[in-house]
């Protein structure tokens, strides 16, 4: 085997997870042993492409050895492999903590299979270089997600799963339907070949229309600004571990998506797609924040910051500088470590007071300090308080976007920072801090469970909380990958020849051109 | 489903359409057919059957749980795909042989037609899991 054949790896063994899962289905215990096992593998693997790319670049390979642009082809670059290692980390805290937090007949339902089935699907869509490739990704991880949010059948889950279908549904057909204008009009999906087709397309407005419709597609899975409404819809009716992935990679992906789209394939007309990256930056953040401060419920209120932090992310992007786009990486990897970590925590509470309602619970400072020290280091983090890993995050975009003579987007950014630390204050106050109410129904108290069932719960958000600390005591190096890792999305030479190693293949289609000279 | 004849005939229809889905399945890799809809056509004959005689009935005719023929179906996919891995060659290359036989000549078999069992077991398995879950109702 070769250096090459590690890039499967992280989208095969999730695979050969789910295959023994699903053989094993009847039996609980095996269920979660392969879960675990499985997740574990696939973040060891995940953790080897991050070390191959840093040291050898771009790993391509020509699945079925079929060449560029005709076979499909799989590029790791150092964002992919980052997003890899970083899908590896979430789905292993995931599975360790949902052993003591989903509940047994979910398990024989098929949460574990699901869950590698989801990982699939996020790995591939990181990994692949051919457009209609990542639209069958998205699909995989959709239809995991479709069941992994009903799963368990409790009324108000369907009610946001209906929401989340219909919409991700919509934003999928915007999908298809550019993918076919795109092939249409270029001849092909590989998206190196792409990017160097568009270059010299002869009609501007049809590129236009596409990088749009990609907008649209990528946005709506992005949860940006105005297309965001199903997430907090949705996210804080399945089982916690469930939304505690869902909130760490699947947005995620769609940024993902959004920075190859803007980076690689729509750069020729900076001047339009990029300020209107920009605004929707600024929206995104603004009500996002807003959405947040009106909520009264631990996971709601997470998750319209999961819509306001895409705006960072879309910010630094739509500056399209070194430092903005390092920026943007940076914020990534902060962003999914801490929003995973809050949602796991909040489930712990909810778990403690069967209900997540600010008003119900309150006084675990006193009766769990551990679990208030791990929520008081992440909420910092998102925050941006120094010395934490967000701090450093936003430190960076915002040197951006003064770099980059952006005001308007930069006291934005602030504002938005100090509104997310009003909000944390608040579910610290409320939850915490306050004493709990005497007739509050404080079951099931962690004392009473197994000290393994207490390990499983608290120990990937000890772990996560240390992994926010040491991304800001690092903070150099974690620069340095996100430097690293900007400078290459702005070399698209590299990417191209690394894919197309022999040059590009046929020509734009002459009817396009004719088109435009009439 | 209370039809006296449907109920006789299938018991001679499953294995001929049974038959006809490996004709289907093993006819895919240069003419139409292929592993998607033999496993239709095999699943549709145990749908009929299934209509006719009960859902535990057909399960006892199938032998292997739903379940497990798509997970087995999903691991002979992987791996077709894996397999070249360990001749240094990418992910999912056809890797080729011929094999002579008495009686059938040359047989001209490789990984693509692991592959392709694989999506046969996965779509024989997923519509049972469909046709049972309903039926069972």
């Amino acid at each position: 085997m070769n250096a090459q054949a590690v890039v499967i790896l992280p989208i095969a063994l999730p695979l050969a997870t789910m295959v023994m899962l699903l053989l094993s289905l009847k039996s609980v215990p095996a269920q979660k042993l392969i879960g675990v096992v499985g997740s574990t593998l696939l973040l060891l693997s995940a953790a080897t492409l991050a070390w191959l790319v840093d040291r050898d670049g771009i790993l391509v390979l020509q699945a079925g050895n079929w060449p560029a642009p005709f076979g499909i082809t799989l590029v790791a670059d150092r964002l992919s492999s980052i997003m890899v290692l970083l899908a590896g980390l979430m789905v292993f805290a995931v599975s360790v903590y949902s052993l003591a937090s989903v509940n047994d007949s979910r398990v024989s339902f098929g949460f574990h299979p699901l869950i590698q089935l989801l990982l699939m699907g996020v790995c591939g869509a990181f990994l692949t270089g051919d457009l209609f490739n990542l639209y069958v990704w998205f699909e995989v991880m959709l239809i995991a997600s479709f069941v992994l949010l009903t799963l368990g059948g409790e009324r108000r889950q369907l009610e946001g799963a209906i929401k989340y279908v219909t919409l991700n549904l919509i934003s999928s057909a915007v999908f298809l339907a550019a993918i076919g204008v795109i092939y249409a009009a270029t001849g092909t999906l590989n998206m190196a070949d792409l990017a160097l087709k568009l270059r010299s397309f002869p009609d501007e407005g049809t590129v236009s229309v596409l990088s749009m419709l990609f907008l649209i597609a990528f946005g709506t899975k992005a949860a940006v600004f105005p297309l965001f409404f199903w997430l907090p819809a949705s996210y804080h009716t399945p089982p916690v571990a469930v939304s505690a992935i869902f909130a760490g990679l699947l947005t995620k992906v769609g940024v993902y998506s959004l920075i190859r789209a803007f980076t690689l394939l729509f750069v020729t007309d900076l001047e339009f797609t990029h300020n209107l990256l920009l605004l929707i930056a600024g929206l995104t953040m603004v009500t996002g924040v807003l959405g947040a401060m009106a909520q009264n419920e631990v996971r709601r209120i997470l998750s319209f910051h999961i819509v306001s932090q895409i705006g960072y992310m879309v910010m630094g992007l739509a500056l399209f500088t070194p430092l903005a786009l390092a920026g943007t990486v940076f914020y990534i990897i902060h962003h999914i470590v801490v929003k995973t970590n809050l949602f796991l925590i909040g489930g712990v509470v909810e778990q403690r007071f069967r209900t997540g309602r600010l008003d119900r619970i309150g006084g675990l400072y006193r009766s769990a300090p551990v679990l208030a020290t791990v929520f008081f280091l992440s909420a910092m983090s998102l925050a941006g308080i120094p010395p934490l890993s967000g701090f450093f995050a936003k430190l960076t975009l915002i040197r951006g976007g003064l770099e980059a003579e952006r005001y308007a987007i930069v006291v934005a950014a602030l504002v938005v920072s100090l509104l997310t630390l009003f909000s944390m204050t608040k579910i610290w106050n409320e939850a915490f801090w306050k004493p709990a109410r005497e007739d509050a129904v404080t079951n099931v108290s962690p004392r009473r469970r197994s000290r393994i069932g207490r390990a499983c719960l608290y120990g990937p958000t000890i772990l996560l909380a240390s992994i926010t600390v040491g991304i800001g005591v690092m903070a150099g190096p974690v620069m340095n990958a996100s430097m690293a890792t900007a400078e290459q999305l702005l070399d698209q030479n590299a990417y191209i020849n690394a894919v197309l190693p022999d040059g590009p293949t046929g020509q734009v289609p002459a009817v396009s051109s004719e088109r435009t000279s009439q | 489903m209370d039809s006296v004849i449907l109920k006789t005939a299938i018991r001679f229809l499953l294995p001929l359409l049974l038959l006809a889905s490996v004709f289907l399945f093993l006819r895919g890799h240069n003419e139409p057919g292929g592993g998607f809809v033999g496993g239709l056509l095999a699943s549709g004959a145990i749908a009929l059957y299934a209509m006719t005689h009960g859902a535990a009935a057909a399960r006892q005719v199938v032998r292997v749980p739903p379940r497990i023929l798509i997970g087995s179906g999903l691991l002979f996919a992987l791996v077709s795909g894996v397999a070249p891995l360990f001749v240094g060659r990418p992910f999912l290359t056809g890797l080729w042989t011929t094999i002579t036989t008495e009686g059938l000549g040359k047989l001209h078999i490789g990984t693509p037609l692991l592959f392709d069992l694989g999506v046969y077991c996965v779509v024989t398995g997923v519509t049972l899991v469909f046709v049972f879950s309903l039926l069972e109702e």
